[in-house]
């Protein structure tokens, strides 16, 4: 995609210095070190300089420079994402922007905030918060990644069953085009006219412009939210009792799933009271009104009862609701605890198959010789694997890593996809030939070239050069006897 | 009821190898949406490509040919207490699911319960390549890839022929309710908006006549708390109330002059014009009947965070959505482009240069 950049570093950072603050224009490896990788460390490379623009006007002029030169840009928020993403390129530039972190007006009628994109998850919601208003999707991330990387990874998290992913939750974006136009892409109003350009944006990981604005809705905070804690003896009848809830007609504000090894795990780690003996723990968070939750709170129990609950618990305070979520919130740490390392995955499936994947991943985990714990936006069936290895012993992350191939395929199998919120990036742009085909992924560069024809914007994530994929295919079909292209296109 | 869309491919083959070019129509209901349908083009048929291919109630998740009418899936959800949360619009019997997505399309509950968009989880589409592709899935959260599937909503068929839709869709609720006061359009803008800034269970907020009407739905219990707490009348029987503003039934929507969408800020002042209004989605879409000079309804709009359309009457040969930067023109040919390189789907439909 990308012919040879025209410019040398030192050429570059000269351009960039005539209209950035040389400070901000960084050369130095010592200096450039920490922006090698984002939140997926083992994918590093150093990039040729760091600039860190402060207004829109620069940006443009760094994508003019950028693009008549052939520079490749990686766009860059608080670097926490989880599929190497914004891993830098080495012989291009980093785009950071770290200076964009401004607030710019919250509207408390209308119901929305415009932001920086440098503005922090979480600083959305404690801002909004005096208003009796929050911002709805929360990566776990939230108290880092920035609004500008939610809209480049179209982030989820606990509550997206209920109230949406980002694509669900911002009104509009102002964009800074590869060739440095700057285009506002949706409005104050909720349909604009024409085809969605403002969902193609969301999630298109950097690949189609630089977001330099974003527009969100906020909803008024539930007056009240309460906790059911339910563990099951098996993974089927926890798996079946996600089902039962929906069908039941509620949904949830957030349901969460762990599996044995992180109940214990988590309850070591937090102290939480889940029952250690639970083979499956559902964690069912109910908001809304007084009345509206204290009758689904009451329906849950029973239906999860009637599922072969082991045992029910439900919070009566914010306290006991605080705890049984903090269990929840760092299990991803107390996995940490019990292995040196480990490779957090990210596949969705239909809820249907939750038992049956959990099976067989298990099966894997004796295959492959690595222990797997399982903690999971179940409501919308998004699996978080955390595959524990050691990366001092030798070849031990390697087969990490074809394990976590198999789970992703596994998950495509059954019907679902190789990433639910963390995205492709470098690390599963593979994996991208199994859920598509080669005529999918060339309409997906020709959408690509729509936005950027010259490709600088964060080539090689993404999207698969096709070249790849037939050797991914032909490779994976040596390895395995069943055809996944047939499994996701048949 | 079956899988035509090895045919459909075929015609576009056969188009494409022809240089001729494709009017895509489903029922033919939405007809007066959009520019006139170009004269020269030949018809590809939709309404033939038929039927649910898979439906898991407790998936919340509906995939269905794109010709299936809006009727046919209701009455499947509805054995299983499920609806179509965006409250599509009928404007007939023969209304499919696929020309509500390609022209966005959704009822008075789109602000809470979102847009036809916002639950379509993907989409498998026939490019003016002839390829069928599938995009998106049948999950919740799925981030490979560009979203091409919510892409496709308001793009008006200009990108290709949608043959299959997998959509959310959620339990109906367990208890609806109206309620309707007398208010001046002064007024009912800043009501409107400071009851949706309320965590109550409103679903619904409309303006018409000087009278505003406010839908409550979800638990019981919570929607009879609220409608003790709030003012206004509970309505006697409120739902063909919103279903005549759903399907454009309302008196407001009859008679011959052109009826112009206002999608602006919910909190903005109402556009000062000649003519008679409806305001529907708690002041974020506005319907506008009367003769005011596009020019001026443009700025007007523009002025109020949003945009104007002419929805139905008026002049259909020249442009009836809001006029695009130049920025914005050069992206949307070159994904037009990107899709349909010959120019083959629904030519000049959505606008006179695409």
């Amino acid at each position: 995609m990308t012919t040879k950049p025209k410019v040398s570093k030192a050429e570059l950072a000269e351009q960039f210095r005539a209209f950035i603050d040389p400070d901000y224009v960084i050369t130095d490896d010592e200096t450039m070190k920490p922006y090698e990788c984002d939140g997926m460390s083992m994918y590093c490379e150093m990039p040729l300089l760091v600039v860190l623009p402060e207004t829109v006007e620069q940006v443009q002029r760094v994508m003019r420079i950028c693009n008549e030169n052939a520079v490749p840009v990686v766009a860059r928020g608080a670097g926490t994402g989880l599929s190497a993403g914004a891993m830098p390129n080495k012989e291009g530039v980093v785009l950071s922007l770290a200076k964009f972190n401004r607030i710019i007006h919250i509207d408390p009628l209308a119901r929305s905030a415009r932001l920086q994109p440098g503005v922090r998850n979480l600083a959305i919601s404690e801002e909004a918060a005096q208003y009796g208003l929050y911002y709805g999707p929360d990566p776990s991330s939230q108290i880092a990644c920035t609004i500008g990387g939610n809209v480049a990874e179209n982030s989820g998290g606990v509550h997206c069953l209920k109230y949406g992913l980002t694509v669900h939750n911002i009104l509009s974006v102002e964009m800074v085009t590869a060739e440095g136009d700057v285009v506002t892409i949706g409005s104050d109003g909720l349909d604009s006219c024409g085809m969605d350009l403002l969902a193609l944006l969301t999630g298109s990981e950097g690949l189609l412009g630089v977001v330099t604005e974003v527009q969100v809705k906020l909803l008024p905070k539930p007056e009240v939210a309460r906790v059911v804690m339910a563990g099951f003896d098996s993974v089927q009848k926890g798996g079946d009792a996600v089902g039962g809830i929906i069908s039941h007609g509620i949904i949830p504000g957030g349901l969460e799933m762990m599996d044995g090894h992180a109940i214990i795990a988590a309850d070591d780690f937090a102290q939480a009271g889940y029952p250690r003996d639970a083979k499956a723990l559902l964690l069912c968070e109910v908001d809304g009104t007084e009345e509206e939750v204290l009758e689904h709170i009451a329906e849950a129990e029973e239906v999860f009862r009637k599922l072969g609950a082991t045992s029910v618990r439900t919070s009566r305070s914010e306290e006991e609701r605080a705890l049984l979520w903090k269990g929840r919130k760092s299990a991803f740490p107390a996995v940490g605890r019990i292995s040196p390392d480990y490779y957090c995955m990210d596949g969705t499936i239909p809820r249907r198959e939750i038992a049956n994947v959990l099976t067989q991943m298990e099966q894997m985990s004796e295959q492959f010789g690595l222990r797997v714990a399982n903690v999971f936006h179940a409501g919308d069936g998004n699996l978080h694997p955390l595959i524990l290895f050691d990366a001092n012993v030798p070849g031990e992350f390697e087969r990490t890593e074809a394990f976590g191939s198999s789970i992703l395929e596994l998950c495509v199998k059954v019907g679902g996809c190789i990433t639910g919120e963390h995205g492709v990036g470098v690390e599963k742009v593979r994996q991208m030939a199994v859920q598509f085909n080669d005529e999918e992924l060339q309409q997906f560069h020709d959408v690509k070239a729509a936005f950027d024809p010259a490709g600088i914007l964060n080539p090689g994530k993404g999207v698969p050069a096709l070249r790849f994929c037939q050797e991914y295919r032909s490779l994976e079909h040596k390895q395995h006897k069943h055809d996944h292209t047939e499994a996701a296109h048949g | 009821m079956a899988d035509h869309s090895q045919q459909l491919k075929e015609q576009v083959l056969q188009a494409r190898n022809a240089g001729h070019k494709l009017n895509i129509v489903g029922g033919g209901t939405k007809a007066f949406v959009g520019r006139a349908a170009d004269p020269d083009a030949g018809t590809l048929s939709l309404a033939e490509h038929r039927g649910i291919v898979d439906y898991h109630p407790v998936e919340l998740v509906l995939t269905v040919r794109a010709g299936t009418t809006l009727t046919e899936i209701e009455a499947t959800l509805a054995e299983e207490g499920q609806i179509l949360h965006f409250e599509p619009p009928h404007f007939g019997d023969g209304s499919t699911i696929g020309g509500t997505l390609a022209c966005n399309l959704s009822g008075p509950g789109r602000p809470w319960a979102g847009s036809v968009r916002d639950q379509i989880l993907g989409v498998r589409l026939i490019n003016g390549k002839g390829e069928h592709l599938r995009f998106g899935g049948q999950v919740m959260k799925n981030v490979a890839g560009y979203d091409v599937s919510r892409l496709q909503a308001g793009a008006m068929g200009t990108l290709g022929v949608m043959t299959e839709i997998s959509l959310k869709v959620m339990p109906r609720p367990a208890a609806t309710l109206t309620l309707v006061q007398d208010m001046a359009m002064d007024d009912v803008i800043h009501y409107m908006n400071s009851r949706a800034a309320e965590p109550k269970p409103i679903t619904a907020a409309c303006w018409h006549d000087d009278k505003v009407y406010l839908r409550l739905s979800g638990a019981r219990s919570a929607v009879e708390a609220t409608a003790e707490k709030w003012t206004g009348e509970v309505m006697e029987n409120g739902d063909p109330f919103w279903r005549q503003v759903q399907d454009m039934q309302h008196d407001f929507f009859t008679g011959g002059d052109p009826l112009w969408r206002f999608s602006i800020g919910s909190t903005a002042a109402n556009p000062v014009l000649d003519g008679a209004w409806l305001i529907d989605w708690a002041g974020s879409q506005r319907w506008y009947r009367g003769k005011a000079d596009t020019k001026q309804m443009e700025a007007l709009a523009k002025a109020a965070g949003g945009q104007v359309s002419l929805f139905r009457g008026g002049d259909r040969a020249g442009e009836v959505m809001h006029h695009q930067p130049d920025a914005l023109k050069g992206i949307q040919r070159r994904v037009k482009n990107s899709f349909d390189p010959d120019g083959i789907f629904n030519p000049g439909r959505l606008y006179s240069w695409l």
